[in-house]
């Protein structure tokens, strides 16, 4: 009995490497503390009601930021430790086993967890107050969203310490992937981890953009909508139309390793291509569904900043439509050296270098809305700058990589490690910071320190640069991705030291940025305005943070940049438009069901990567029971009366 | 939702989505069999063979999603502007575009 | 263009309140349709892991040797007939005939229930003739696309079952008015899906 159970806790949980165990430690210790404080301060009760069952588009969004924060520092770690183990020839500090996982956690968690719902945080923070609307079009199920997401990411990340991490790369081709070559339980980890969020994903997709479609705020036609909301319908139209392909792809190569199929295995009929086909179509897109709300980012920024205008609007929302469409017809610029044929080689070449077209519009367009601006230099407009020349850099390396003949020498080499990281990290990374550091004041009601902030920038700026460039003379000199270690005799060595020193410095640039909120929480700079930054959009005309039903009267809009106008309007001494009169206003009712049925659901993933149908099965019949419960419930709303939202106007200093 | 009966007042509203009449069921129903007959009586007595047979198939099988398009999902009724017409050719194209892609993509590599 | 999208304008008391709800109605129908467009990309993956992979039998054997074209074809006109039913469902509830509106689902219902009774029949006995998920990637993508096909039927046998329960308790509302609609949509376009699976699967796999 004692031998049984000895034997199968060494099978379940992670064993052998004091890494693994120095994180189980601080695991169960943040558990105990996290439980601790909450049963001390009595808080189980505000956890539960203010934030787990709440429906409220403002606070989903920042559970969806602190959730991605938490998950860039596993990622930020995986990276230090893959850097480390690089920085000098034959270091012994990781296993090539452990590198491999490490290498397939850090690029899934910082594209699906960490890029993913920051980037669904910030429309969620945006989005209904940018437009003029109370909520989300379902805020039910936006709720349910974030949950899967949530605990999609949890189900990925528990694979760290129990049963062994994926370690096939972050999107996990064939053979490697099958059960053949990968027995044991790391794959489903995966496969379920990434479903269960990815079907969160795809219903925030639908979500907003039936939001941005329907609940515009009277006037806002959709040539006058924000570029940033512009830039999340483009991004969502990818995401509703590039996720369905990853289920599939997913569930295929589950059905092989569950059911024996033989979709993507090397006998009986199996392709593993076809796979590196499907997760590429998905693949492709996904890139530009996470960089185009980071465009939109950029343009608030920079109009805001150099107070005018943007420059070409209209050929901004060409681009943006355009990238999100034309993002699918790109995707086999991945495997040029799979060996379709030269006129499939040569198609995809020419549409991905067509791809960069409306890209390069888009930059010029922000130069040109900061030439002979009124420019400031406050923390976003700093990582809008630092964004341009890095991200213009990554782009032509990416066109490089799309001559066809030329990527058989970049494929899978440091090369093309560089370049994505550039666009990612230049792109993604800094306008999503550049975001965070713009809302936060609308999101939290005060400020976040300027000078730690410029800190944080130069070092992640320098670090980047330090880190990267080296990278695309390692892929020339013939140092390809994924390897562990390497000799002395192939002189990558001062290359590897300079990568991994940068490296550093961006984890140091985190640390600042750690520094600064924390900082900024303890001397609070309270934001009593409500547009701290002198902005140009709807979200800026109500209190900091916004109350929970954002707008106390509904605005009416008439022009572009419409907070903007309206203070021109009061400045030149113009009567401010006039307010309908307050009335009651509809809202949805907090519920718990999106948590339970999520919960059910990584039961039931957790059940299918152990192969414990037991388990499995009671997992899936709690999700149709919630399912039905909700359908069958039809006390889903409220009214807030009018006296109490005069009182919540009149706590935040606005007279109504 | 707070409940509340439903009553004439509605109708005026459901109008411009109404959901077509007894007669464009029975055409749909009825240019369907058609169009399942079609296929059925050309494979199953040979009467044609190879590429035309499949161009007829498949012609067949896109006439009658167009048919339950217009007479059982109403399409045509819908108001301005159409989100729906949009958002279904944009997904179209993305579906010619998966299998036409992975069709062509993979020519070269078919490993039966 | 925007402004009727609105519903949180809706007021409790006034004549809005139809207005709002009856918005709040359209809303969730545009979801649903953009929810099936997603779900025909999902069916457009399947169909294409199909087409590529359906000649890669690995020597067992194929779908022209197996196929029994009288009960695809018997599948066929009953998923076609029910598709039909569900949408003289929805004309009974435009009339206000709650009895008539219940009649049709359940024939829907038991129309599909007898699709998916076949489509079992069907599979049981393709694998007592050699012919399993396990077999060739030609089978796997086979079970895969049809039984995604199937599957989604069964779903929507439960879903049709508890929207005539709520029609029972409730009558028929603005809501259950609304569910109402997006299931025969979501009927309509299940028959849509299985058109292609007829004609790729079945009719050019026996050609």
């Amino acid at each position: 009995m004692l031998d049984n159970i000895k034997d199968f806790a060494s099978d379940f949980f992670v064993t052998g490497d004091p890494l693994i165990y120095g994180a189980d430690v601080a695991i169960v210790l943040t558990m105990i503390a996290v439980v601790t404080a909450l049963t001390y301060f009595k808080k189980w009760k505000w956890l539960w009601q203010d934030w787990i069952t709440s429906v409220d588009h403002k606070k989903i969004g920042i559970m969806y930021v602190i959730a991605s924060l938490l998950m860039l520092f596993r990622g930020g770690m995986d990276a230090l430790l893959m850097r480390t183990q690089l920085a000098v020839p034959n270091m012994e500090f990781l296993s090539p086993e452990h590198y491999n996982a490490i290498f397939t956690t850090h690029g899934v968690i910082m594209i699906l967890f960490m890029a993913m719902p920051l980037m669904f945080g910030l429309f969620n923070l945006v989005i209904p107050l940018q437009i003029g609307a109370r909520d989300v079009a379902y805020p039910f199920l936006n709720s349910l969203s974030f949950w899967l997401f949530f605990f999609g990411a949890m189900l990925f990340n528990v694979s760290f310490v129990i049963g062994g991490s994926p370690d096939a790369g972050w999107l996990s081709y064939p053979p490697l992937s099958e059960l053949s070559h990968s027995p044991g339980v790391g794959q489903d980890f995966y496969i379920w981890g990434i479903q269960i969020s990815g079907i969160g994903s795809l219903m925030t997709g639908i979500n907003f953009i039936v939001t941005i479609l329907k609940m515009r705020a009277p006037g806002m036609k959709l040539m006058k909508m924000p570029m940033f909301t512009w830039s999340v319908l483009s991004s969502c139209l990818t995401i509703i139309l590039a996720f369905p392909i990853l289920t599939v792809t997913l569930a295929l190569l589950f059905i092989d390793r569950y059911l024996g199929a033989h979709f993507f295995t090397l006998d009986s009929g199996g392709n593993p291509m076809m796979y590196i086909n499907l997760i590429w179509m998905w693949g492709h897109p996904e890139v530009y569904i996470v960089v185009l709300p980071a465009f939109g980012i950029f343009s608030e920024i920079a109009a805001t900043f150099s107070k005018k205008r943007l420059f070409g609007y209209k050929s901004m929302v060409f681009a943006l439509m355009s990238i999100s469409l034309f993002s699918f017809f790109t995707w086999a610029h991945h495997f040029f050296t799979m060996g379709s044929g030269a006129d499939v080689n040569a198609f995809f070449a020419i549409t991905t270098m067509l791809i960069a077209i409306p890209t390069g519009v888009k930059v010029f367009n922000w130069l040109f809305t900061m030439f002979r601006g009124k420019l400031s230099f406050p923390t976003p407009m700093m990582w809008m700058l630092g964004f341009i020349p890095c991200f213009v850099v990554g782009g032509m390396t990416g066109v490089l990589l799309s001559v066809a003949p030329a990527d058989f020498q970049f494929h899978n080499s440091y090369f093309l490690i560089a370049h994505f990281h550039q666009v990612l990290i230049g792109g993604v990374a800094f306008g999503y910071f550049a975001g965070l550091y713009y809302w936060w004041p609308k999101v939290f009601g005060f400020k976040l320190n300027e000078k730690i902030g410029k800190w944080a920038f130069w070092l992640w700026n320098i670090g980047f640069y330090v880190c990267f460039m080296p990278q695309y003379f390692l892929g020339l000199m013939g140092m390809t991705r994924r390897v562990s270690s390497y000799g002395w005799d192939k002189g990558w060595y001062e290359l590897n030291l300079t990568s991994t020193i940068g490296g550093f410095l961006m984890g140091i640039g985190f640390l600042f940025q750690v520094w600064q909120i924390l900082h900024s929480i303890k001397f609070m700079e309270k934001d009593t305005t409500g547009d701290p930054w002198g902005g140009r959009t709807l979200e800026w005309s109500i209190p900091s943070p916004a109350p929970m039903y954002n707008f106390a009267t509904v605005p009416r809009v008439s022009e572009k940049d419409a907070w903007w106008e309206e203070k021109q309007r009061i400045a030149q001494g113009l009567a401010p438009t006039p307010k309908p009169q307050l009335e009651p206003i509809h809202m949805p009712k907090n519920s718990g069901i999106p948590f339970i049925m999520s919960a059910c659901f990584f039961v039931a993933g957790f059940g299918f990567v152990f192969d414990w149908l037991w388990m499995a099965i009671p997992g899936l019949v709690g999700v149709a029971a919630c399912m039905l419960y909700h359908s069958f419930n039809y006390n889903t709303d409220y009214y807030i009366p009018v006296d109490e939202i005069k009182r919540t106007e009149a706590a935040a200093g606005r007279a109504v | 939702m707070a409940q509340h009966p439903a009553h004439g007042a509605h109708e005026a509203h459901d109008s411009h989505e109404a959901h077509g009449s007894l007669k464009s069921y029975v055409i749909g129903f009825a240019l369907s069999l058609v169009l399942t007959a079609i296929p059925l009586i050309i494979v199953l007595n040979d009467v044609l063979e190879g590429t035309s047979a499949k161009v007829v198939l498949l012609a067949s099988a896109v006439l009658q999603f167009v048919v339950q398009l217009f007479y059982f999902m109403h399409l045509k009724e819908e108001g301005k502007p159409r989100w729906n017409l949009m958002v279904l050719i944009l997904g179209l194209i993305i579906v010619l575009t998966i299998v036409a892609g992975s069709i062509w993509i993979m020519t070269y590599n078919s490993v039966g | 263009m925007a402004q009727s999208g609105n519903h949180s304008v809706a007021n409790p008391a006034g004549h809005d309140e139809h207005e709002g709800h009856h918005d709040l109605e359209a809303l969730r129908m545009m979801g649903f349709w953009i929810f099936l467009i997603t779900d025909c990309i999902l069916f457009g993956t399947l169909f294409a892991t199909y087409v590529v992979l359906h000649n890669n039998t690995a020597g067992g054997p194929t779908g022209a040797e197996l196929f029994e074209m009288p009960g695809v074809i018997a599948e066929t006109f009953i998923l076609l007939t029910s598709s039909f039913t569900s949408g003289l469902a929805v004309l009974s509830m435009n009339r206000g005939d709650r009895k008539g509106l219940i009649g049709w689902l359940i024939v829907t219902a038991l129309l599909g229930a007898s699709f998916i009774t076949l489509e079992i029949t069907e599979f049981v006995k393709l694998v007592h003739e050699g012919a399993a998920i396990s077999t060739s990637g030609s089978w796997s993508a086979f079970y895969t696309l049809v039984g995604t096909h199937g599957l989604h039927v069964s779903v929507g046998l439960v879903w049709m079952i508890s929207i005539m329960l709520q029609l029972g308790r409730h009558g028929i509302t603005s809501v259950t008015r609304r569910k109402v609609n997006i299931i025969s949509l979501y009927w309509h376009f299940l028959d849509v899906v299985w058109i292609f699976v007829f004609t790729i699967v079945y009719m050019m796999g026996v050609m």
